[in-house]
């Protein structure tokens, strides 16, 4: 893309930012005093009921709230009042023991299926049955067996980042050219050696492709996890803001959660361009 | 006899036919190459051909028959046989100098690193593509794709080298060079070459014996052709010798009418096990020049 479009297209984006902010702003001020009224019940009856404010905080509260969160993240005065950056790393911590457990079972056994067209058919039912579930039905199931609830979070996220990995590798693993398993063939190359140096290559811009997925669902499931199990993590804290009727906070914290996805998505997608090879 | 390199022996190619009982590809194929020999096998597509190659290459199983390379009978592939793909088949991950040097240290596993590059690198050197080493295989043209293909076959120095329709895929001026250089490689090193065609002027200029196969189902080998043309022979020059249209003529006679009624109607004596051994040649025959056009009708009806 050309350098004039790109600037073109950063305007564009900029102005779609001030208007949305100016449409809030201009949404949630007041409408000037609604009635008059004796200045005790007014005090008590608050600015909506006498100015016609919104109770949903503005752009600028936000923005505050945004600055004292970034001003100290990390603070901790006990269960119920930690930082954000201090429940954004327990966040993050479970989705990547989660995703790495995830991801040191789904492609072995991806492997064992994009190889085995045995194993392909005997396993396909079982994969079939178990994708569609919504990773928090496991929830009841992880709580009472693990009896753990933070290890719980985790294995919720261990199942839903599987299936996509799992599907992608075995279908990048059984699509390998012919030819190129002809040439190690013809060159006496062993199965390990093999592969390593001509399936694991090939598959690669497949299996990240489900790797990219299966993070960005497991973002989506560790929020909704977190709400449940309570504690720390940032779906807790969004929880727990709603309990306190923050609503600033709870803004804050979609803000926020969209960031670090963002962050994980373009992470996966680097990752993914130095194994992708034009052909 | 231990001039034969390869000695292949009765083998078949069967499939289990769509409404019950087999289909056969070809059957009853006995041949024999000998040592520095460079062979091309011509015939209609269908008459299982590449299935003879991959046979060769261990890539495939015949249903019936064996093959024997230097006195042992073949099971499986392996590093004594190198195949130059139709499609090249470089790994597209790996450069230039990647994917020869997989090859070399498939061959030398315990080889140091600096041997295998080294080797490698004169390989690459031979099919001139020195200073594109570390060039992908995207970066690379068709024709230097399949040098690459080719450093990569020569490189692990195989007895023989299995090739199927490697330049079929190129154009004329790049066929033609590719051509020379494969000729010249070749005899240089002694090389074995057992090649698959469809273009009868590539089959002239490259054979020393020509092999005709008939139209599958039932394929055979109808004869060998031996390549009265002079070692030295230089590929634009191959149309001014005398024995030239006689041959060529010959092959296409037999691509257009009896590569179809062979199977039907063997000529009397034909004995699958020793196929006839064709000389043409001796004296320059009447400069018969074919009418503008007409080979090359032939060969497109032959072709389709």
């Amino acid at each position: 893309m050309s350098l004039a479009v790109r600037l073109q297209a950063l305007a564009v984006s900029a102005l779609i930012l001030a208007a949305f902010l100016a449409l809030w702003q201009i949404g949630v001020s007041g409408t000037g005093p609604t009635q008059q009224m004796d200045p005790e019940y007014a005090k008590l009856m608050g600015a909506t009921a006498t100015e016609g404010k919104s109770a949903m905080p503005g752009p600028l509260d936000v923005g505050r709230t945004i600055w004292g969160h970034l001003k100290d993240p990390f603070y901790d005065k006990g269960p119920n009042d930690k930082g954000i950056g201090i429940q954004l790393a327990w966040s993050i911590l479970r989705v990547g023991i989660g995703y790495l457990a995830a991801v040191l079972v789904a492609i072995p056994i991806g492997f064992l299926i994009g190889m085995s067209p045995l194993m392909s058919r005997a396993l396909n039912p079982y994969i079939q049955l178990l994708k569609p579930v919504s990773p928090l039905a496991w929830m009841p199931l992880a709580l009472y067996t693990i009896k753990d609830s933070g290890i719980s979070a985790i294995f919720v996220i261990f199942i839903c980042s599987l299936w996509p990995m799992l599907i992608n590798t075995a279908f990048g693993v059984a699509s390998v050219r012919r030819e190129w398993l002809n040439v190690a063939r013809t060159l006496e190359v062993g199965p390990l050696r093999r592969a390593f140096t001509i399936i694991l290559p090939a598959a690669a811009p497949t299996i990240l492709t489900g790797m990219r997925i299966s993070i960005g669902i497991a973002w989506l499931v560790i929020v909704a996890a977190e709400m449940l199990v309570g504690g720390t993590g940032i779906g807790y804290f969004v929880w727990n803001q709603w309990n306190n009727l923050s609503i600033v906070d709870v803004i804050t914290s979609i803000v926020a959660i969209g960031l670090v996805g963002m962050v994980l998505d373009q992470l996966l997608a680097q990752a993914q361009k130095l194994v992708t090879f034009p052909e | 006899m231990g001039q034969n390199l390869i000695a292949i022996e009765g083998i078949a190619k069967r499939y289990p036919a769509k409404g019950g009982g087999e289909t056969t590809v070809f059957e009853d194929l006995w041949l024999r190459v000998r040592r520095g020999e460079f062979v091309c096998v011509i015939g209609h597509s269908g008459c299982g051909k590449t299935t003879v190659l991959n046979i060769l290459a261990g890539l495939d199983a015949p249903s019936a028959g064996t093959v024997i390379v230097d006195g042992r009978e073949i099971a499986g592939p392996a590093l004594d046989r190198a195949v130059i793909f139709q499609g090249h088949a470089l790994l597209p991950w790996k450069s230039v100098l990647g994917n020869v040097a997989y090859a070399v240290a498939s061959r030398w596993r315990k080889a140091p690193k600096a041997e295998i590059e080294a080797r490698a690198r004169a390989a690459i050197a031979k099919v001139g593509l020195a200073g594109s080493e570390n060039k992908r295989p995207a970066e690379l043209s068709g024709g230097m794709k399949q040098r690459v293909g080719i450093a990569r076959a020569l490189a692990i120095e195989p007895k023989i080298l299995l090739m199927d329709e490697p330049f079929s895929a190129l154009d004329a001026l790049t066929r033609g060079t590719l051509q020379e250089e494969a000729r010249r490689i070749c005899r240089e090193t002694g090389q074995t070459v057992y090649m698959i065609t469809h273009d009868v002027d590539e089959a002239i200029y490259l054979a020393d014996k020509i092999v005709l196969m008939t139209n599958g189902p039932g394929a055979r080998i109808a004869e060998i052709v031996e390549n009265p043309l002079p070692a030295d022979r230089r590929q634009g020059a191959i149309h001014h010798d005398p024995n030239y249209y006689a041959l060529r003529n010959h092959l296409i006679d037999f691509l257009v009418s009896r590569s179809k009624t062979f199977r039907d109607n063997p000529p009397p004596g034909y004995d699958p096990r020793h196929p006839p051994l064709v000389r043409l040649g001796g004296p320059a025959p009447e400069p018969r020049l074919p009418r503008a056009g007409e080979a090359e009708r032939h060969l497109e009806a032959a072709a389709g």
